[in-house]
Protein backbone atom coordinates (compact mmCIF):
# COMPACT_ATOMS: atom_id res chain seq x y z
CA UNK A 1 0.00 0.00 0.00
CA UNK A 2 1.48 3.15 -0.78
CA UNK A 3 1.90 6.40 1.58
CA UNK A 4 -1.24 7.96 -0.18
CA UNK A 5 -3.67 5.32 -0.38
CA UNK A 6 -2.49 4.42 3.73
CA UNK A 7 -3.46 8.15 4.19
CA UNK A 8 -7.16 7.34 2.15
CA UNK A 9 -7.99 4.46 3.99
CA UNK A 10 -6.50 5.62 7.42
CA UNK A 11 -7.00 9.48 7.59
CA UNK A 12 -10.20 9.25 7.82
CA UNK A 13 -10.74 6.95 10.37
CA UNK A 14 -8.34 8.96 13.13
CA UNK A 15 -9.91 12.20 12.40
CA UNK A 16 -12.85 10.39 13.60
CA UNK A 17 -11.40 8.80 16.53
CA UNK A 18 -9.01 11.72 17.55
CA UNK A 19 -12.78 14.16 17.06
CA UNK A 20 -14.09 11.40 19.41
CA UNK A 21 -11.64 11.56 22.21
CA UNK A 22 -11.74 15.56 22.06
CA UNK A 23 -15.50 15.74 22.82
CA UNK A 24 -15.29 12.86 25.71
CA UNK A 25 -12.34 14.90 27.08
CA UNK A 26 -14.45 18.18 27.11
CA UNK A 27 -17.44 16.96 27.99
CA UNK A 28 -15.69 15.35 30.97
CA UNK A 29 -13.74 19.23 31.48
CA UNK A 30 -16.60 21.16 30.82
CA UNK A 31 -19.30 19.33 32.83
CA UNK A 32 -17.24 17.93 35.65
CA UNK A 33 -18.40 14.45 35.83
CA UNK A 34 -16.18 12.85 38.44
CA UNK A 35 -14.24 9.70 37.84
CA UNK A 36 -16.68 7.08 38.77
CA UNK A 37 -19.57 8.32 36.07
CA UNK A 38 -17.42 9.51 33.67
CA UNK A 39 -13.55 8.92 34.05
CA UNK A 40 -11.26 11.09 31.19
CA UNK A 41 -9.83 9.29 28.29
CA UNK A 42 -6.38 9.78 29.70
CA UNK A 43 -7.89 7.68 32.57
CA UNK A 44 -9.05 5.15 30.57
CA UNK A 45 -6.37 4.60 28.57
CA UNK A 46 -3.78 4.73 31.18
CA UNK A 47 -6.41 2.10 32.64
CA UNK A 48 -6.74 -0.34 29.69
CA UNK A 49 -3.19 -0.69 29.61
CA UNK A 50 -2.20 -1.86 33.26
CA UNK A 51 -5.34 -3.84 32.61
CA UNK A 52 -3.41 -5.61 29.92
CA UNK A 53 0.27 -5.49 31.80
CA UNK A 54 -0.76 -6.83 35.05
CA UNK A 55 -2.95 -9.44 33.58
CA UNK A 56 -6.39 -8.78 34.45
CA UNK A 57 -7.70 -8.42 31.35
CA UNK A 58 -5.88 -11.05 29.25
CA UNK A 59 -7.29 -14.28 30.63
CA UNK A 60 -11.10 -12.36 30.24
CA UNK A 61 -10.32 -11.67 26.59
CA UNK A 62 -9.19 -15.21 25.85
CA UNK A 63 -12.05 -16.53 26.96
CA UNK A 64 -14.20 -14.10 25.32
CA UNK A 65 -12.30 -14.53 21.93
CA UNK A 66 -12.79 -18.13 21.93
CA UNK A 67 -16.69 -18.34 22.91
CA UNK A 68 -17.26 -16.28 19.90
CA UNK A 69 -14.66 -18.09 17.56
CA UNK A 70 -16.77 -21.41 18.95
CA UNK A 71 -19.90 -20.04 18.98
CA UNK A 72 -19.81 -18.17 15.83
CA UNK A 73 -18.42 -21.50 14.01
CA UNK A 74 -21.23 -23.95 14.82
CA UNK A 75 -23.58 -21.21 14.57
CA UNK A 76 -23.21 -20.19 10.77
CA UNK A 77 -22.10 -23.91 9.86
CA UNK A 78 -25.63 -25.33 10.93
CA UNK A 79 -27.42 -21.94 9.43
CA UNK A 80 -26.05 -21.82 6.40
CA UNK A 81 -26.94 -25.81 6.12
CA UNK A 82 -30.63 -24.98 6.95
CA UNK A 83 -30.61 -21.61 4.84
CA UNK A 84 -29.63 -24.22 1.88
CA UNK A 85 -32.83 -26.55 2.84
CA UNK A 86 -34.68 -22.88 3.20
CA UNK A 87 -34.02 -21.93 0.05
CA UNK A 88 -34.69 -25.88 -1.63
CA UNK A 89 -37.29 -27.40 -0.01
CA UNK A 90 -40.63 -25.26 0.20
CA UNK A 91 -41.62 -28.21 2.55
CA UNK A 92 -38.70 -27.23 4.88
CA UNK A 93 -39.41 -23.46 3.89
CA UNK A 94 -43.13 -23.88 5.50
CA UNK A 95 -41.93 -26.23 8.25
CA UNK A 96 -39.38 -24.00 10.04
CA UNK A 97 -39.87 -20.61 8.82
CA UNK A 98 -42.57 -19.88 11.98
CA UNK A 99 -40.21 -21.04 14.56
CA UNK A 100 -36.95 -19.63 13.17
CA UNK A 101 -39.00 -16.50 13.29
CA UNK A 102 -40.39 -16.93 16.73
CA UNK A 103 -36.64 -18.21 17.93
CA UNK A 104 -35.56 -14.74 17.08
CA UNK A 105 -38.51 -12.53 18.02
CA UNK A 106 -38.15 -13.77 21.97
CA UNK A 107 -34.82 -12.07 22.74
CA UNK A 108 -31.83 -13.95 23.54
CA UNK A 109 -31.57 -11.81 27.14
CA UNK A 110 -34.39 -13.87 28.21
CA UNK A 111 -33.60 -17.37 27.32
CA UNK A 112 -29.63 -16.65 28.35
CA UNK A 113 -30.89 -17.48 32.04
CA UNK A 114 -32.43 -20.62 31.13
CA UNK A 115 -29.90 -21.86 28.80
CA UNK A 116 -27.20 -21.57 31.72
CA UNK A 117 -29.27 -22.97 34.24
CA UNK A 118 -30.01 -26.49 31.74
CA UNK A 119 -26.19 -26.30 30.39
CA UNK A 120 -24.18 -25.00 32.82
CA UNK A 121 -21.82 -21.92 33.37
CA UNK A 122 -18.78 -22.87 31.55
CA UNK A 123 -18.11 -23.05 28.17
CA UNK A 124 -20.82 -24.91 26.70
CA UNK A 125 -24.08 -22.59 27.52
CA UNK A 126 -21.85 -19.60 25.85
CA UNK A 127 -21.39 -21.57 22.97
CA UNK A 128 -24.88 -22.61 22.43
CA UNK A 129 -25.81 -19.05 22.94
CA UNK A 130 -22.93 -17.20 20.69
CA UNK A 131 -24.28 -19.62 18.43
CA UNK A 132 -28.35 -19.01 18.53
CA UNK A 133 -27.58 -15.68 18.13
CA UNK A 134 -25.63 -16.39 14.60
CA UNK A 135 -27.96 -18.65 13.64
CA UNK A 136 -31.10 -16.04 12.21
CA UNK A 137 -29.25 -13.49 10.04
CA UNK A 138 -26.87 -16.44 8.25
CA UNK A 139 -29.36 -18.43 8.03
CA UNK A 140 -31.85 -16.23 6.12
CA UNK A 141 -28.93 -14.32 4.22
CA UNK A 142 -28.04 -17.73 3.08
CA UNK A 143 -31.65 -18.93 2.15
CA UNK A 144 -31.93 -15.44 0.09
CA UNK A 145 -28.58 -15.97 -1.50
CA UNK A 146 -29.24 -19.47 -2.90
CA UNK A 147 -32.44 -18.72 -4.09
CA UNK A 148 -31.58 -15.93 -6.17
CA UNK A 149 -28.88 -18.09 -7.82
CA UNK A 150 -29.53 -17.49 -11.94
CA UNK A 151 -31.56 -20.36 -12.60
CA UNK A 152 -30.43 -20.08 -15.91
CA UNK A 153 -26.67 -21.15 -14.79
CA UNK A 154 -27.84 -24.28 -12.55
CA UNK A 155 -29.84 -25.09 -16.09
CA UNK A 156 -26.20 -24.93 -18.13
CA UNK A 157 -24.67 -26.76 -15.88
CA UNK A 158 -27.46 -29.68 -16.27
CA UNK A 159 -27.27 -29.55 -19.72
CA UNK A 160 -23.48 -30.77 -19.36
CA UNK A 161 -24.36 -33.22 -16.96
CA UNK A 162 -23.60 -31.62 -14.00
CA UNK A 163 -24.46 -34.01 -11.16
CA UNK A 164 -26.69 -32.73 -7.83
CA UNK A 165 -23.47 -32.54 -5.77
CA UNK A 166 -21.73 -30.56 -8.44
CA UNK A 167 -24.33 -28.02 -9.29
CA UNK A 168 -24.04 -26.92 -5.70
CA UNK A 169 -20.27 -26.96 -5.69
CA UNK A 170 -19.79 -25.07 -9.18
CA UNK A 171 -22.37 -23.32 -8.91
CA UNK A 172 -24.75 -22.64 -6.41
CA UNK A 173 -22.12 -21.84 -3.46
CA UNK A 174 -19.95 -19.53 -5.05
CA UNK A 175 -22.96 -17.84 -7.01
CA UNK A 176 -24.40 -17.43 -3.53
CA UNK A 177 -21.73 -16.18 -1.59
CA UNK A 178 -21.43 -12.50 -1.69
CA UNK A 179 -25.06 -12.53 -0.52
CA UNK A 180 -24.12 -14.88 2.06
CA UNK A 181 -21.37 -12.92 3.50
CA UNK A 182 -23.47 -9.97 4.19
CA UNK A 183 -25.33 -12.20 6.52
CA UNK A 184 -22.07 -13.35 7.84
CA UNK A 185 -20.81 -9.63 8.81
CA UNK A 186 -24.01 -9.19 11.16
CA UNK A 187 -23.35 -12.39 12.15
CA UNK A 188 -20.24 -12.04 13.18
CA UNK A 189 -20.59 -9.01 15.29
CA UNK A 190 -24.34 -10.48 16.91
CA UNK A 191 -21.57 -12.78 17.98
CA UNK A 192 -19.79 -11.25 20.24
CA UNK A 193 -22.91 -9.85 21.88
CA UNK A 194 -23.92 -13.08 22.46
CA UNK A 195 -20.93 -14.40 24.18
CA UNK A 196 -21.04 -11.14 26.70
CA UNK A 197 -24.95 -11.84 26.96
CA UNK A 198 -23.66 -15.37 27.59
CA UNK A 199 -21.36 -14.35 30.26
CA UNK A 200 -23.69 -12.01 32.37
CA UNK A 201 -26.56 -15.27 32.75
CA UNK A 202 -23.62 -16.91 34.65
CA UNK A 203 -19.48 -17.73 34.31
CA UNK A 204 -16.27 -16.63 36.17
CA UNK A 205 -14.53 -15.91 32.93
CA UNK A 206 -14.84 -12.97 29.61
CA UNK A 207 -15.21 -9.40 29.28
CA UNK A 208 -19.04 -9.89 30.14
CA UNK A 209 -17.59 -10.78 33.41
CA UNK A 210 -14.92 -8.71 34.45
CA UNK A 211 -18.16 -5.41 33.43
CA UNK A 212 -19.89 -6.56 36.06
CA UNK A 213 -16.79 -7.02 38.31
CA UNK A 214 -15.53 -3.55 37.36
CA UNK A 215 -18.93 -2.10 38.42
CA UNK A 216 -20.21 -3.88 41.23
CA UNK A 217 -17.69 -5.54 43.72
CA UNK A 218 -14.82 -3.60 42.68
CA UNK A 219 -16.27 -0.20 41.92
CA UNK A 220 -12.97 0.75 39.16
CA UNK A 221 -15.16 2.66 36.48
CA UNK A 222 -12.06 3.17 34.36
CA UNK A 223 -11.92 -0.96 34.13
CA UNK A 224 -15.68 -0.61 33.29
CA UNK A 225 -14.51 1.42 30.07
CA UNK A 226 -11.34 -0.29 29.59
CA UNK A 227 -12.99 -3.59 28.86
CA UNK A 228 -16.07 -1.80 27.11
CA UNK A 229 -12.83 -0.80 24.31
CA UNK A 230 -11.57 -4.38 24.84
CA UNK A 231 -15.21 -5.97 23.63
CA UNK A 232 -15.54 -3.11 20.50
CA UNK A 233 -11.70 -3.76 19.78
CA UNK A 234 -12.33 -7.51 19.38
CA UNK A 235 -15.09 -6.93 18.23
CA UNK A 236 -13.91 -5.02 15.01
CA UNK A 237 -10.83 -7.35 14.93
CA UNK A 238 -12.99 -10.21 14.63
CA UNK A 239 -15.67 -8.49 11.96
CA UNK A 240 -11.79 -7.50 9.57
CA UNK A 241 -11.02 -10.80 10.01
CA UNK A 242 -14.51 -11.98 8.50
CA UNK A 243 -14.09 -9.12 5.51
CA UNK A 244 -10.72 -10.47 4.63
CA UNK A 245 -11.93 -13.54 4.15
CA UNK A 246 -14.56 -12.52 1.84
CA UNK A 247 -12.15 -10.61 0.00
CA UNK A 248 -10.45 -13.98 -0.82
CA UNK A 249 -13.41 -15.68 -1.69
CA UNK A 250 -15.41 -13.16 -3.38
CA UNK A 251 -12.61 -11.07 -4.74
CA UNK A 252 -12.51 -9.86 -8.21
CA UNK A 253 -16.17 -10.44 -9.69
CA UNK A 254 -18.00 -8.06 -12.22
CA UNK B 1 -36.59 -37.91 -32.88
CA UNK B 2 -39.75 -39.52 -33.57
CA UNK B 3 -43.14 -38.36 -32.39
CA UNK B 4 -42.61 -36.37 -29.99
CA UNK B 5 -44.85 -34.53 -27.41
CA UNK B 6 -44.25 -32.31 -24.25
CA UNK B 7 -46.35 -30.86 -21.96
CA UNK B 8 -44.60 -28.50 -19.19
CA UNK B 9 -46.60 -28.86 -16.03
CA UNK B 10 -47.34 -26.34 -13.50
CA UNK B 11 -49.46 -27.78 -10.56
CA UNK B 12 -52.42 -29.28 -12.05
CA UNK B 13 -52.02 -26.77 -15.34
CA UNK B 14 -50.55 -28.49 -18.21
CA UNK B 15 -49.06 -26.62 -21.23
CA UNK B 16 -48.67 -28.51 -24.27
CA UNK B 17 -45.28 -26.99 -26.03
CA UNK B 18 -45.14 -29.85 -28.63
CA UNK B 19 -47.51 -32.52 -30.28
CA UNK B 20 -46.65 -35.22 -32.46
CA UNK B 21 -43.06 -33.88 -33.47
CA UNK B 22 -40.72 -35.86 -35.78
CA UNK B 23 -37.35 -35.12 -37.04
CA UNK B 24 -34.29 -36.91 -38.49
CA UNK B 25 -31.14 -34.92 -38.26
CA UNK B 26 -28.23 -36.83 -40.62
CA UNK B 27 -24.73 -36.52 -39.58
CA UNK B 28 -22.87 -33.59 -40.57
CA UNK B 29 -25.95 -31.93 -41.58
CA UNK B 30 -27.29 -28.44 -40.58
CA UNK B 31 -30.94 -28.16 -39.79
CA UNK B 32 -32.80 -24.57 -38.71
CA UNK B 33 -36.04 -24.95 -36.90
CA UNK B 34 -37.92 -21.47 -37.32
CA UNK B 35 -41.26 -20.58 -35.89
CA UNK B 36 -43.15 -17.94 -33.72
CA UNK B 37 -43.09 -17.76 -30.19
CA UNK B 38 -44.51 -20.43 -28.25
CA UNK B 39 -44.40 -23.18 -30.92
CA UNK B 40 -41.70 -24.84 -28.74
CA UNK B 41 -38.60 -24.61 -30.79
CA UNK B 42 -36.99 -24.04 -27.30
CA UNK B 43 -38.70 -27.00 -26.10
CA UNK B 44 -37.34 -29.12 -28.61
CA UNK B 45 -33.90 -28.47 -28.14
CA UNK B 46 -34.25 -29.02 -24.46
CA UNK B 47 -35.19 -32.49 -25.77
CA UNK B 48 -32.66 -33.45 -27.44
CA UNK B 49 -30.46 -32.15 -24.64
CA UNK B 50 -31.98 -34.88 -22.86
CA UNK B 51 -32.83 -31.83 -20.10
CA UNK B 52 -36.42 -32.44 -20.77
CA UNK B 53 -38.17 -36.25 -21.10
CA UNK B 54 -40.48 -36.35 -23.78
CA UNK B 55 -43.88 -37.46 -22.18
CA UNK B 56 -44.83 -39.60 -25.73
CA UNK B 57 -42.05 -40.23 -28.25
CA UNK B 58 -38.38 -40.57 -27.96
CA UNK B 59 -35.65 -39.02 -29.35
CA UNK B 60 -32.36 -40.90 -30.02
CA UNK B 61 -28.58 -39.22 -30.83
CA UNK B 62 -26.71 -41.46 -32.86
CA UNK B 63 -29.08 -44.47 -32.32
CA UNK B 64 -29.41 -44.48 -28.82
CA UNK B 65 -31.97 -43.00 -26.76
CA UNK B 66 -31.41 -39.62 -24.85
CA UNK B 67 -32.27 -40.47 -21.16
CA UNK B 68 -30.39 -37.47 -19.72
CA UNK B 69 -27.92 -34.63 -20.55
CA UNK B 70 -25.21 -36.38 -22.25
CA UNK B 71 -21.75 -35.39 -23.94
CA UNK B 72 -23.60 -36.42 -27.77
CA UNK B 73 -25.48 -33.48 -27.79
CA UNK B 74 -24.52 -29.82 -26.48
CA UNK B 75 -27.00 -26.92 -25.81
CA UNK B 76 -25.88 -23.48 -26.54
CA UNK B 77 -28.18 -21.26 -25.15
CA UNK B 78 -29.80 -17.48 -26.02
CA UNK B 79 -27.36 -16.25 -23.48
CA UNK B 80 -24.25 -17.12 -22.95
CA UNK B 81 -24.50 -18.22 -19.57
CA UNK B 82 -20.94 -17.81 -18.23
CA UNK B 83 -19.97 -18.13 -14.46
CA UNK B 84 -19.14 -14.94 -13.73
CA UNK B 85 -16.52 -16.05 -11.20
CA UNK B 86 -14.88 -18.16 -13.56
CA UNK B 87 -12.11 -16.98 -16.37
CA UNK B 88 -13.04 -17.30 -19.67
CA UNK B 89 -10.55 -20.25 -20.06
CA UNK B 90 -12.31 -21.63 -17.00
CA UNK B 91 -15.74 -21.33 -18.22
CA UNK B 92 -14.68 -23.30 -21.36
CA UNK B 93 -13.27 -26.02 -19.54
CA UNK B 94 -16.87 -26.18 -17.45
CA UNK B 95 -18.00 -29.39 -19.04
CA UNK B 96 -14.36 -30.91 -18.62
CA UNK B 97 -14.14 -30.33 -15.49
CA UNK B 98 -17.85 -32.02 -14.97
CA UNK B 99 -16.29 -35.21 -16.83
CA UNK B 100 -13.39 -35.52 -14.27
CA UNK B 101 -10.86 -34.24 -16.75
CA UNK B 102 -7.50 -33.64 -15.20
CA UNK B 103 -6.22 -29.68 -14.80
CA UNK B 104 -3.29 -29.76 -17.49
CA UNK B 105 -5.37 -32.14 -19.95
CA UNK B 106 -8.28 -29.38 -19.43
CA UNK B 107 -6.22 -26.54 -19.88
CA UNK B 108 -4.92 -27.85 -23.41
CA UNK B 109 -8.27 -28.51 -24.59
CA UNK B 110 -9.55 -25.17 -23.58
CA UNK B 111 -7.32 -23.38 -24.93
CA UNK B 112 -7.34 -25.62 -28.43
CA UNK B 113 -11.17 -24.14 -28.31
CA UNK B 114 -10.45 -20.78 -27.74
CA UNK B 115 -8.08 -20.69 -30.65
CA UNK B 116 -10.75 -22.06 -32.86
CA UNK B 117 -13.12 -19.41 -31.93
CA UNK B 118 -10.88 -16.41 -31.66
CA UNK B 119 -10.33 -15.61 -27.63
CA UNK B 120 -6.90 -16.87 -27.08
CA UNK B 121 -5.68 -13.71 -25.94
CA UNK B 122 -8.86 -13.28 -23.82
CA UNK B 123 -8.80 -16.94 -21.90
CA UNK B 124 -7.64 -14.81 -18.64
CA UNK B 125 -10.37 -12.52 -18.66
CA UNK B 126 -13.70 -12.74 -16.67
CA UNK B 127 -17.19 -12.58 -18.21
CA UNK B 128 -17.82 -8.76 -17.61
CA UNK B 129 -14.40 -7.72 -19.54
CA UNK B 130 -15.75 -9.27 -22.46
CA UNK B 131 -18.27 -7.90 -25.03
CA UNK B 132 -21.81 -9.80 -25.92
CA UNK B 133 -20.08 -11.55 -28.80
CA UNK B 134 -17.04 -12.50 -27.07
CA UNK B 135 -18.94 -14.10 -24.51
CA UNK B 136 -21.66 -16.05 -26.60
CA UNK B 137 -18.18 -17.18 -28.69
CA UNK B 138 -17.23 -18.55 -25.24
CA UNK B 139 -20.45 -20.07 -24.72
CA UNK B 140 -19.85 -21.69 -28.06
CA UNK B 141 -16.59 -23.12 -27.55
CA UNK B 142 -17.84 -24.62 -24.47
CA UNK B 143 -20.51 -26.20 -26.05
CA UNK B 144 -17.78 -27.95 -28.57
CA UNK B 145 -15.03 -28.81 -25.96
CA UNK B 146 -16.75 -32.26 -25.61
CA UNK B 147 -16.73 -32.68 -28.93
CA UNK B 148 -20.80 -33.30 -29.01
CA UNK B 149 -22.24 -35.40 -31.62
CA UNK B 150 -25.14 -32.75 -32.48
CA UNK B 151 -24.57 -29.14 -31.40
CA UNK B 152 -28.05 -27.61 -30.46
CA UNK B 153 -28.12 -23.35 -31.09
CA UNK B 154 -30.96 -21.46 -29.52
CA UNK B 155 -31.15 -18.04 -31.13
CA UNK B 156 -27.62 -17.82 -30.45
CA UNK B 157 -26.84 -14.84 -31.61
CA UNK B 158 -30.23 -12.65 -30.93
CA UNK B 159 -28.72 -10.46 -28.21
CA UNK B 160 -25.66 -9.22 -31.09
CA UNK B 161 -26.50 -6.33 -33.21
CA UNK B 162 -27.56 -7.00 -36.67
CA UNK B 163 -23.79 -6.50 -38.02
CA UNK B 164 -22.11 -8.83 -35.80
CA UNK B 165 -24.75 -11.53 -36.07
CA UNK B 166 -23.77 -11.21 -39.87
CA UNK B 167 -20.43 -12.06 -39.37
CA UNK B 168 -20.52 -14.60 -36.82
CA UNK B 169 -23.30 -16.59 -38.94
CA UNK B 170 -20.52 -16.82 -41.21
CA UNK B 171 -18.06 -17.83 -38.77
CA UNK B 172 -20.36 -20.29 -37.39
CA UNK B 173 -20.70 -22.22 -40.99
CA UNK B 174 -17.09 -22.17 -41.16
CA UNK B 175 -16.21 -23.95 -37.28
CA UNK B 176 -19.29 -26.49 -38.50
CA UNK B 177 -17.60 -27.59 -41.14
CA UNK B 178 -14.21 -27.73 -39.26
CA UNK B 179 -16.28 -29.67 -36.81
CA UNK B 180 -18.07 -32.16 -38.79
CA UNK B 181 -20.83 -32.06 -35.90
CA UNK B 182 -24.89 -32.19 -36.69
CA UNK B 183 -26.10 -28.82 -36.01
CA UNK B 184 -29.29 -27.85 -35.16
CA UNK B 185 -30.48 -24.22 -34.98
CA UNK B 186 -33.22 -22.28 -33.91
CA UNK B 187 -33.70 -18.69 -35.13
CA UNK B 188 -36.47 -16.29 -35.87
CA UNK B 189 -35.06 -15.10 -38.73
CA UNK B 190 -35.91 -16.60 -41.92
CA UNK B 191 -32.81 -15.22 -44.01
CA UNK B 192 -30.79 -16.59 -41.51
CA UNK B 193 -32.11 -19.98 -41.68
CA UNK B 194 -31.71 -19.93 -45.24
CA UNK B 195 -28.17 -18.46 -45.16
CA UNK B 196 -27.00 -21.08 -42.85
CA UNK B 197 -29.34 -24.36 -43.30
CA UNK B 198 -29.29 -27.08 -45.31
CA UNK B 199 -32.55 -27.92 -44.17
CA UNK B 200 -35.45 -25.69 -42.64
CA UNK B 201 -38.16 -26.99 -40.45
CA UNK B 202 -41.21 -24.90 -39.83
CA UNK B 203 -43.18 -24.98 -36.54
CA UNK B 204 -46.17 -23.30 -36.31
CA UNK B 205 -48.92 -23.44 -33.71
CA UNK B 206 -49.78 -24.11 -30.07
CA UNK B 207 -49.31 -27.06 -29.49
CA UNK B 208 -46.30 -26.47 -32.19
CA UNK B 209 -46.33 -29.11 -34.74
CA UNK B 210 -44.01 -29.61 -38.04
CA UNK B 211 -46.16 -27.70 -40.42
CA UNK B 212 -43.06 -27.86 -43.86
CA UNK B 213 -39.56 -28.88 -44.35
CA UNK B 214 -37.87 -26.95 -46.98
CA UNK B 215 -34.35 -27.88 -48.47
CA UNK B 216 -32.32 -25.22 -48.94
CA UNK B 217 -30.69 -25.84 -52.64
CA UNK B 218 -26.92 -25.43 -52.04
CA UNK B 219 -26.36 -25.41 -56.00
CA UNK B 220 -23.47 -28.36 -56.83
CA UNK B 221 -20.10 -28.66 -56.97
CA UNK B 222 -19.28 -25.32 -55.15
CA UNK B 223 -20.13 -25.97 -51.66
CA UNK B 224 -19.35 -23.07 -50.22
CA UNK B 225 -22.13 -20.53 -50.76
CA UNK B 226 -26.05 -21.01 -51.35
CA UNK B 227 -27.21 -20.93 -54.91
CA UNK B 228 -29.25 -17.43 -55.13
CA UNK B 229 -32.17 -19.30 -57.03
CA UNK B 230 -32.23 -22.04 -54.46
CA UNK B 231 -32.55 -19.78 -51.28
CA UNK B 232 -35.05 -17.77 -52.43
CA UNK B 233 -37.55 -21.02 -53.42
CA UNK B 234 -37.14 -22.25 -49.80
CA UNK B 235 -37.25 -19.06 -48.44
CA UNK B 236 -40.53 -18.70 -50.56
CA UNK B 237 -41.90 -21.92 -49.33
CA UNK B 238 -41.00 -21.12 -45.58
CA UNK B 239 -42.76 -18.10 -45.75
CA UNK B 240 -45.85 -19.92 -47.35
CA UNK B 241 -46.00 -22.49 -44.36
CA UNK B 242 -45.71 -19.62 -42.23
CA UNK B 243 -48.45 -17.87 -43.39
CA UNK B 244 -50.83 -20.70 -43.69
CA UNK B 245 -50.03 -21.09 -39.49
CA UNK B 246 -53.91 -20.94 -38.42
CA UNK B 247 -53.45 -20.22 -35.09
CA UNK B 248 -51.81 -16.98 -35.64
CA UNK B 249 -53.63 -13.72 -36.58
CA UNK B 250 -53.74 -12.29 -39.77
CA UNK B 251 -52.72 -9.26 -40.56
CA UNK B 252 -56.11 -7.42 -40.51
CA UNK B 253 -56.69 -9.14 -37.52
CA UNK B 254 -53.40 -7.30 -35.80
CA UNK B 255 -54.74 -4.14 -36.87
CA UNK B 256 -52.32 -3.70 -39.28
Amino acid sequence: MTPRALLHDVGPVALAAAAFVLGWKLLVVVAGYPTFVLPAPEVVAQRLVTAWVDGTMEPHAAATALEVAIGFSVGSTLALGAGYLLARSPLAGRLLSPYLVAAQATPILALAPLLALWFGTGLLSKVIICALIVFFPVAVSAMVAVRSVDRQLIEMASAFGATRRQVVAGVEIPGALPVVFGGIRVGATLAVVGAIIAEWAGGEHGLGVLINLARGSLFDTPLLFATLFTIAGLGVGFYLLIVLVERRLVGARG
Amino acid sequence: MVDVSYAYRRGTARRIALSGVSLEVATGEFVAVIGANGTGKSTLLRLIAGLLTPDQGSVSVQGEPVIGPGPRASLVFQEPRLLPWRTTLDNVAFPLELAGWRSEARRARAEELLRLVGLRDADHLRPHELSGGMRQRASIARALILEPAVLLLDEPFSALDALTRERFNLHLRALWRKTGASVVLVTHSIPEAVLLADRVVVLTGHPGRVAAVADVDRGTGSGSGTSAAGSDSAAAAIRDALRSDASLPTAAEDGW
